[in-house]
């Protein structure tokens, strides 16, 4: 377990091996595999997997209060624990991987957005919120998770931003690879970017392994 | 030093026209306990008067007074994390919304009441007015009208440092937050620390604030804001989407902006707020800086009287 201000964080060390770890981040309302899934099969090093606070074995915390930013926090931890990476994302996670490539370019070799739960997020403009109070979850996935994380604000020109910021620092030519079929407003903003690969997940993987 | 210790010490402070509440209890906020205060006759109805960033109810020691004698039970908290609420394992806009929303439950379920809002709080009820008209008669508005971000007009390849630096930094801290500790000090130290963000109050304010927004440990007082928050950071939010649904509000509007700018303030020019203003709607612009109530605090009760109306 690692540990983010008051929560604890579960980091699942699914295969051992030498090399630069694959950290895999799950999506909205998902948890960490338990063994390596088959389509990481073109991965050959090592691969752990984050639960993000409030989801899988990670706490759950009273009163809710979750953003992108503190799930990318979440994923800094890991990333201080673990050295360079390649990170790979489903949904939310694939918006976390964004930013965390672009928060940490010298540490983040590669990040590989993929479809999945939460890839959408909210809307990319102000609206009008509902303002509600949940039941307190007693198992995971948290229940505040899953409605704040899925209207989070997801700008496209905000997310363009982490493209930008991962390649000025970046060591490779296209830190970021786009392996979705769902386009949400930001994922097509940083699509078109220059430094982003668009991809099938086979050719994304190899892509970083061979860097 | 002991709690009677340190209530003796704290009540050796004091500034002129600053009162305590009169009355304390705690809400529940979906498992957060919120420190809540009033000023006034308990039977008075109700108005709420909601705290900055890095701010605490009892900043409002000075202006609560002055519309309590308007014929107002005047009803604040401290934000989570902030004076005596519970410190969260996560903070967010939305959850003070949320919480806010629990405190309107508490103090009048049901009925509209009157809000004041300063700086965050401020943008806090603009969303809340928003969201919730139901819950929102009048509305005093004291420099809480976000209409751009923090990040300059500046090159692209500055401002991509700037952004890349304030992200590192920010993580930085996220990665040190579990053994957080706010740095000791007396309480003089602790208001010249406060000085550096509060350039236009006086000492003896800012002396004042800290006997009553800190707490004393063995090694000195420290602040009581939970140390894992920090001022500034990033995210989508924008200044401007607040300043954008103030033109639909439907409940008696006045802003009370301050002329000169300052470290807090949000950096927009306060004629901005003309452009924003819903219909009937008004704004007046002070010769003082952010904190408008605290620098100019009998002027600014009258405004705001003057909008929520005064009771016998």
């Amino acid at each position: 377990m690692l540990t983010h201000n008051r929560i604890s964080l579960a980091l699942h060390h699914l295969r051992e091996g030498n090399g630069r770890p694959l950290l895999m981040l799950h999506g909205l309302g998902e948890h960490s595999p338990v063994t390596v899934p088959a389509w990481l099969d073109g991965w050959d090093g090592p691969i752990v997997a984050l639960d993000f606070t409030g989801h899988g074995a990670s706490t759950i915390p009273v009163g809710g209060g979750y953003t992108a930013e503190i799930l990318l926090a979440d994923a800094d931890i890991a990333l201080a624990a673990l050295g360079e990476v390649t990170v790979i994302g489903r949904g939310l996670g694939a918006y976390v991987a964004l930013q965390l490539a672009g928060s940490r370019p010298a540490a983040v070799r590669g990040a590989i957005l993929c479809d999945g739960p939460g890839l959408a997020g909210g809307s990319s403009f102000p609206s009008t919120q509902s303002l509600f109070e949940l039941a307190p979850s007693t198992h995971a996935p948290d229940t505040y998770a899953l409605v704040e994380l899925s209207r989070d604000l997801r700008p496209p020109d905000y997310a363009a931003t982490f493209v930008r910021l991962a390649l000025a620092a970046s060591p490779l030519d296209e830190p970021i690879s786009v392996t979705t079929t769902f386009r949400p407003p930001w994922v097509e903003a940083v699509a078109a970017e220059p430094g982003v690969a668009v991809s099938t997940l086979a050719e994304a993987l190899q892509r970083y392994a061979d860097v | 030093m002991s709690d009677d210790r340190t209530d003796r010490a704290r009540d050796e402070v004091t500034f002129p026209g600053a009162r305590p509440p009169d009355r304390r209890w705690r809400i529940d906020a979906g498992g957060i306990g919120i420190a809540a205060y009033e000023w006034g006759d308990p039977q008075a109805p109700p108005v709420l008067a909601v705290h900055g960033g890095f701010d605490f109810a009892r900043t409002y020691d000075r202006f609560a007074p002055l519309i309590a004698a308007g014929g107002w039970r005047v009803v604040s908290w401290d934000q989570r994390g902030h004076g005596d609420s519970d410190r969260a394992q996560l903070y967010s806009f939305d959850a003070d919304l949320r919480d806010a929303i629990a405190v309107f439950d508490d103090v009048s379920p049901g009925r509209p009441i009157p809000v004041i809002g300063h700086s965050k709080g401020g943008s806090m009820m603009i969303y809340i007015a928003d969201a919730q008209p139901h819950r929102i008669a009048s509305f005093v508005n004291l420099d809480g009208v976000p209409y751009q971000s923090r990040i300059p007009d500046v090159a692209e390849h500055n401002r991509t440092k700037m952004i890349a630096d304030e992200i590192a930094m920010w993580l930085d801290h996220r990665r040190r937050t579990a053994s957080a500790l706010r740095k000791p000090g007396s309480l003089e130290e602790l208001a010249a620390r406060r000085a550096r963000m509060n350039t236009r109050l006086s000492p003896e304010w800012l002396r004042y604030l800290a006997s009553v927004g800190a707490r004393h440990d063995e090694d000195g007082w420290r602040w009581k804001i939970d140390p894992t928050m920090r001022f500034g950071g990033f995210g989508p939010w924008r200044g401007e989407w607040a300043a954008l649904c103030v033109p639909g509000l439907g409940m008696p509007f006045l802003a009370v902006m301050g002329r000169e700018m300052e470290e807090m303030s949000w950096g927009a020019a306060p004629e901005r707020v003309f452009g924003f203003l819903p219909p009937g709607g008004r704004c007046e612009i002070l010769d003082v800086g952010h904190f408008v109530h605290i620098e100019a605090p009998e002027t600014v009760a009258e405004m705001a009287l003057d909008l929520i109306g005064r009771n016998e």
